[in-house]
């Protein structure tokens, strides 16, 4: 019963958060009301013991993601006023999907059943479960393949994020250290030997 | 104890809603991204109830993949729009207008 009250308040600032995200005025909002989003939403995944991703979405999501999202936001000088210009010209149109959408998916859980009884709870873990050492035995042993291209996956993203915002701009005087100190006397100094002038 | 009809269908409320954001902030390029970082949070709730209620351990290794997806796909879609504000002075969709699409 406490499972469900709890499930219930965090699904409400679930809802409430997401409605933030998508109508306010300013993106700094948005991203903050994100960050609820996601805080819940780890809350809700903890609630039905998947700890590890939990664990996992506060710590990737909310600690990096995010605080990127917020970097870049108030990083870039944006004209909010000419974004928001026609904000509600096809608002309408979104509500109307968002509103199909809800009745699709409920109608297809509550009224036509999904072939299995979604009526019914998980099955409590026992106490000394662990869903962390679940997880690993099954990601290092048959999705260890899979978990490689995920790490290269990542790699590739930072290196195309780094390339992509490395700046270069000529004209400006600044020092390579490098050239610097591999340059020798013979580079610097030119001696010429050359005729003395004569006295008029 | 909840039940996979709830969660299912608060995901498909929060799903639902970021389809709604997609309309709604059509020209912010940030909101876009953020629309999309939620419709993934909607998928990942889906896998993992079903993960957990039909006690299937691959359901949540998969939103596991997805996260790690999700992130490089933000990285990315960042440093672009990073690059974009700094030739445009801009993040407006209607200004990407350069190959006439």
């Amino acid at each position: 019963m406490l499972v469900e009250i709890l499930f219930y308040i965090f699904g409400t600032f679930l809802v409430l958060a997401a409605l933030g995200v998508i109508t306010s005025r300013n993106p700094v909002y948005s991203a903050l009301s994100l960050v609820v989003c996601f805080i819940t939403s780890a809350a809700i995944w903890l609630l039905i013991e998947a700890e590890f991703l939990a664990v996992v979405l506060v710590l990737v999501y909310v600690g990096a993601v995010m605080v990127l999202f917020l970097f870049v936001v108030m990083m870039l000088d944006i004209n909010i006023e000419e974004l928001r210009k026609g904000f509600t010209r096809f608002a309408w149109l979104g509500w109307l999907t968002a509103a199909a959408v809800i009745v699709e998916i409920v109608g297809v859980i509550w009224v036509r059943g999904l072939g299995i009884d979604a009526s019914k709870s998980p099955t409590p873990t026992a106490p000394d479960y662990s869903n962390t050492l679940e997880l690993g035995q099954v990601m290092y042993t048959k999705y260890a393949y899979p978990f490689e291209l995920a790490a290269v996956l990542l790699l590739v993203a930072i290196v195309a994020a780094i390339t992509l915002t490395l700046r270069r701009r000529p004209g400006l005087k600044v020092q390579d250290i490098a050239a610097q100190v591999a340059v020798n006397a013979k580079d610097r100094v030119r001696i010429v030997k050359m005729e003395s002038e004569k006295r008029p | 104890m909840i039940t996979l009809s709830q969660l299912l269908t608060l995901s498909a409320i929060l799903f639902a809603l970021s389809v709604a954001g997609i309309f709604l902030n059509r020209k912010n390029v940030i909101l876009l991204l953020m629309c999309v970082e939620l419709l993934l949070l909607a998928a990942n709730f889906n896998f993992i109830a079903f993960s957990r209620y039909l006690g299937d351990i691959h359901g949540q290794v998969f939103v596991f993949f997805v996260l790690t997806v999700a992130a490089a796909e933000s990285a990315i879609g960042l440093a672009i729009l990073v690059v974009l504000f700094r030739e445009r002075r801009s993040i407006n969709v209607e200004d990407m207008n350069t190959l006439r699409g």
